[in-house]
């Protein structure tokens, strides 16, 4: 019983930390449009910045796309509509759409509770891993924000 | 994503909620010493509102909390709107009855004193300039409209003034202007319990005993007012005219007469004030309704009485009572869709030739029932409710079906 109070405590902590190593580590990286990737090997998650979604309001929707699909940088992905309009989701790098975030279906708030971590859009394999090295760093991309 | 600075992120909502016929006056400004503001303006910049314009007046979209929980709160407590870009007018003299009526479709005659009936001001081809809500207020009648088509409605009657005086020569009639009250909604389940309580155990009035539709003065916490119980978000509700010099002072009463606060009544937006309307199938002047659009059309029958029917006698009368008769050839539908929300201006296809039969007037994703909810004009023959629909949503089909109206039950008033 113990033990296992100790292991969750420890997993707990573990999984805060790589929230933490994500949100601001180097294997994250944003555009001028408000998307955000991360890089896990070949594989990046795609969703849309906290400034972006404080901006949006509500998010009442997500249109996803399926898996399989291909995309090229910069082409229309997902849309994600708000109370107020829809937006479109560029795709930050070129690739072949891994994974969805189905809860986005039922509960299209968690972009909103969390854009960086369970708001999480698609996930894409990528064609070419030297496109993500072109994208924002985090410094460049809250300039960009700021002067919003 | 495209993120433009926030204010083009508040127009592309509002452009959805500005007056089509009205683009002159909405939204052509960014500077907003040039907006006109409301008498609590500065009250919704400390609640937090977000400031837009909507009409040449700075307004709030919505507060802190954002537009889904102040729906939400409308719904099961209380809310509190400020409607004062509405314009109030009066018309006063003998002969206000016999004029109005030669302008709305209502049976103004047979409105009693004290009671307040919805209307609309046609045009001569049958189309709709405004709506409006009438009150006979006994020695005049006391009418609102909306603030996008304000400028339009005063020339509109003054100049229909004029001709009716050289016609008739009834003379005995005039508009007035008023221009220094103020108008505050509150509205939800919880709001008659609450304004009770504000007018105290020695006021005569007794809200359980007041209609919907009907209007009585109050003197709520000291402040004068004409309170009329009516809304626009489907539920029990009142709209109190008061003096602007007193307007804030009310507002802070009303927004801070309840503890625990989060039971009472909170400050609600433009932005949930239209969700809660089209959940509640209101319409909206400009976007389901508008200058090209009959009553009948609209499936706005209900608003002529029989006397009216029979004797016609307001602009378009030729048009619009054969429409009654012989039915009209498009009507405005709601449309439940399984999918995405249908913005504004969404095609409705044929789904064979995919031809453009039929567009969106207004369309949201209900914040009660997580439906995609819609307003629509179809063809007549495709009107009937059960009828399945094909949708253009950024070029993807998608499937709807023709809905009863209201989408979520109104709450209104019952004696």
């Amino acid at each position: 019983m113990l033990s296992r109070t100790i292991l969750r405590s420890i997993n707990q902590s573990r999984s805060l930390y790589s929230i933490r190593c994500y949100s601001t580590g180097s294997n994250i990286r944003f555009t001028k449009e408000h998307e955000w990737i991360r890089l896990d090997q070949d594989v990046g998650t795609v969703g849309i910045t906290d400034h972006a979604q404080k901006e949006l309001g509500d998010i009442v929707y997500v249109d996803l796309p399926k898996v399989g699909a291909t995309f090229k940088k910069s082409s229309a992905v997902a849309t994600v509509e708000s109370t107020k309009a829809a937006s479109d989701i560029y795709s930050p790098v070129s690739g072949i759409i891994v994974d969805v975030n189905k809860d986005l279906e039922s509960a299209p708030e968690l972009i909103n509770e969390g854009p960086l971590d369970k708001g999480w859009i698609f996930k894409l394999k990528l064609t070419d891993k030297s496109e993500f090295d072109t994208l924002l760093s985090k410094a460049d991309y809250d300039k960009i924000a700021e002067n919003h | 994503m495209m993120l433009s600075k926030s204010n083009s992120v508040n127009k592309l909502f509002l452009k959805y909620l500005q007056t089509k016929a009205n683009n002159k006056c909405c939204f052509t400004s960014t500077n907003t010493d040039s907006l006109k503001k409301t008498s609590l303006n500065q009250l919704h910049k400390d609640l937090g509102g977000k400031m837009v314009e909507f009409c040449g007046w700075e307004m709030p979209v919505m507060y802190k909390t954002g537009v889904l929980k102040e729906h939400l709160h409308c719904r099961t407590n209380s809310s509190l709107f400020d409607v004062s870009h509405m314009a109030q007018l009066k018309i006063h003299g003998k002969d206000r009855i016999k004029f109005f009526e030669s302008l709305v479709v209502a049976d103004l005659e047979a409105l009693p004193k004290g009671s307040s009936k919805l209307s609309v001001f046609t045009n001569d081809k049958g189309g709709i300039i405004d709506d409006t809500m009438i009150t006979n207020q006994g020695d005049c009648l006391y009418v609102v409209v909306n603030a996008g088509c304000a400028e339009k409605d005063i020339a509109h009657i003054q100049s229909k003034l004029k001709q009716f005086k050289e016609k008739s020569g009834a003379s005995d009639v005039h508009m007035e202007i008023l221009g220094e009250q103020s108008l505050i909604a509150i509205q939800g389940p919880k709001t008659e319990e609450i304004l009770q309580k504000l007018l105290g155990k020695s006021s005569s009035v007794d809200l359980g005993k007041m209609e919907f539709m009907t209007q009585l003065p109050m003197n709520i916490s000291g402040i004068p007012c004409i309170v009329t119980r009516c809304g626009y978000t489907g539920e029990d509700g009142f709209e109190i005219s008061v003096h602007s010099n007193q307007a804030q002072k009310l507002a802070e009463i009303l927004l801070s007469c309840t503890t625990p606060k989060e039971q009472g009544i909170l400050p609600a937006g433009l932005g949930a004030r239209d969700s809660l309307r089209l959940e509640a199938g209101l319409c909206l002047y400009g976007h389901d309704l508008n200058e090209d659009i009959t009553p009948i059309e609209g499936t706005l029958a209900w608003l002529i009485g029989k006397r009216r029917r029979e004797q016609g006698g307001f602009p378009g009368a030729n048009i619009i009572l054969p429409q009654i008769k012989d039915g009209v050839s498009k009507k405005r539908v709601g449309v439940l869709i399984q999918g995405p929300p249908a913005r504004e201006g969404t095609q409705i296809i044929d789904p064979i030739t995919k031809q453009p039969i039929g567009n969106v007037t207004s369309g949201t994703l209900s914040p009660m029932t997580k439906d995609s909810i819609s307003m629509a004009y179809v063809p007549t023959s495709l009107s009937k409710v059960g009828t399945p629909l094909t949708l253009l949503i950024r070029d993807k089909e998608v499937q709807g079906t023709v809905t009863k109206m209201p989408f979520v039950a109104t709450n209104y008033k019952k004696i």
